[in-house]
């Protein structure tokens, strides 16, 4: 241990857990859309970020478990709540079974960085109430049909980020990319759109870098 | 009826409620409510027992005592199923997280540092009492919420005319009304001596829907 102030040795101590709470990403959008295998994606790339995650499947269990099964992320940095029938309203109307299970998380990992907060799949109104999220991601996919972007609504319109997923598939299913990236762009204004396969970029490179400019 | 009562009964007041079904959820999944024949049954069935406790609570916590712990102890003791006092308790911190902002008070303070998960007729009872309104209130509002919950999940997961459920709530005003007026008779007793009606139909419903929700879908907290 040196005391000499000008010294530059390596600081010997871990960094002080940040105090308040972790930033926390909402990530919406249809369902099947990929908004769990982005999150799974998100967690492998985030390596130097301590995470968790909150999801509001149907199946409670099913999108945890399958973190759990990519490996990616421990059991108990995974909650899940349960909607009652209603996805929209548990992440817009009335947040508090999610920030209940954010609160938990946040108890349990001191330090915690970032939650990432998946919801149920919605319709394309559903977006997150900014009581709950500090910035939203909402995914469509290319296979929903490329007019998706062009019908708008506060999804598309208003999310911190759209992202269009899936475009391996684009010429499976007879979409025209440079439509719908023109739509997302023309109904965005200046908001970020990012188009992605997970197929070809597991690890959603473009989607991270996002997320850690919010971090920093 | 004091207008805190109408915010804290609102179905789009924000703490929490609507991701509770009351017992409703596992009853429909063991078809012991298959539509609106059954229901009305399941609903004045809850009012009377579960309800009423609610009701009794909620009316002593509209008159702020300063035992805040003990006064939830006492509930917890007639709350026998572990499932129901997780769900009480959820909706309880739930409902205080929304009506800190709206009624800021150290009274909710100090009932808070007591009892950091107060049980939700206590909460509502606190916010009704903090806000001015009485205990006949707060019951009145306990006892609605006993019913409303579950009635709106019969809905969600029945696909009911909400019509007809709305109508059945609408049905049990008079028993409501006569609830609270006995639940705010009894509000000043010592916290020991309150009534302690209780529904053993009801608490191992609760405790199979936890217990299933493990195994299969489950939509609804409780
Ligand atoms: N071809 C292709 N399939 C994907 C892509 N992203 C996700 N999927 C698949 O789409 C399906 C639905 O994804 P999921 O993440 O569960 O959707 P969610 O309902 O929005 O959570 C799964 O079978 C994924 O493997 C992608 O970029 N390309
Ligand atoms: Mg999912």
């Amino acid at each position: 241990m040196n005391f000499d102030p000008t010294a530059t040795d390596p600081d010997a101590h871990e960094p002080t857990p940040a105090t308040g709470r972790a930033f926390r990403i909402g990530i919406g959008g249809p369902v099947g859309s990929g908004k769990t295998a982005l999150t799974a994606a998100l967690c492998r790339a985030l390596t130097e970020v301590r995470l968790a995650v909150v999801t509001n499947d149907i199946y409670t269990t099913e999108d945890a478990d399958f973190l759990r099964r990519a490996g990616v992320l421990d059991t108990d940095r995974i909650e899940a709540v349960q909607t009652g029938a209603c996805p929209h309203t548990a992440i817009r109307d009335d947040i508090t079974a999610n920030l209940d299970a954010v609160e938990a998380l946040e108890e349990r990992h001191p330090g915690l960085e970032l939650v990432i907060i998946e919801s149920g799949g919605d319709n394309l109104t559903a977006v997150f109430s900014r009581g709950l999220v500090d910035a939203q991601v909402f995914v469509v996919d290319v296979a929903g049909g490329d007019k998706v972007p062009r019908k708008g609504g506060p999804g598309v319109t208003t999310a911190d980020l759209l992202v269009i997923n899936k475009t391996d598939l684009a010429p499976l299913v007879g979409a025209d990319m440079a439509v719908m990236v023109s739509d997302a762009h023309r109904m965005r204004g200046t908001l970020p759109v990012i188009t992605q396969s997970l197929v070809e970029t597991p690890d959603a490179p473009d989607v991270a870098a996002w997320v850690r400019g919010l971090l920093r | 009826m004091d207008i805190s009562a109408l915010v804290l009964a609102d179905s789009r007041y924000p703490g929490g409620g609507h991701v509770h079904s009351g017992g409703l959820e596992e009853a429909v999944s063991r078809g012991l409510v298959r539509g609106e024949r059954e229901l009305p049954g399941f609903l004045l069935g809850r009012l009377r027992t579960a309800g009423e406790l609610a009701a009794v609570f909620a009316a002593a916590a509209a008159l702020l005592p300063t035992d805040w712990a003990g006064l939830d102890a006492e509930l917890d003791a007639r709350t026998p199923s572990p499932a129901q006092r997780t769900a009480s308790r959820a909706q309880g911190r739930g409902t205080m997280r929304a009506g800190v902002r709206a009624w800021p008070s150290p009274v909710l303070d100090a009932l808070l540092s007591a009892v950091p998960r107060p049980h939700h007729p206590i909460t509502l009872g606190a916010l009704t009492g903090v806000a001015g309104g009485s205990p006949a209130d707060a019951a009145a509002v306990a006892g609605y919420l006993a019913v409303s919950g579950p009635a709106s999940a019969a809905v969600r997961l029945l696909g009911l005319d909400p019509f007809a459920v709305n109508a059945m709530v609408a049905d049990l005003s008079a028993e409501l009304r006569t609830q609270a007026t006995r639940a705010a008779a009894t509000a000043a007793l010592p916290a020991a001596d309150l009534p302690a009606p209780g529904s053993p139909g009801l608490d191992l419903l609760a405790e199979a829907h936890a217990r299933h929700h493990k195994e299969e879908v489950r939509l609804f907290a409780s």
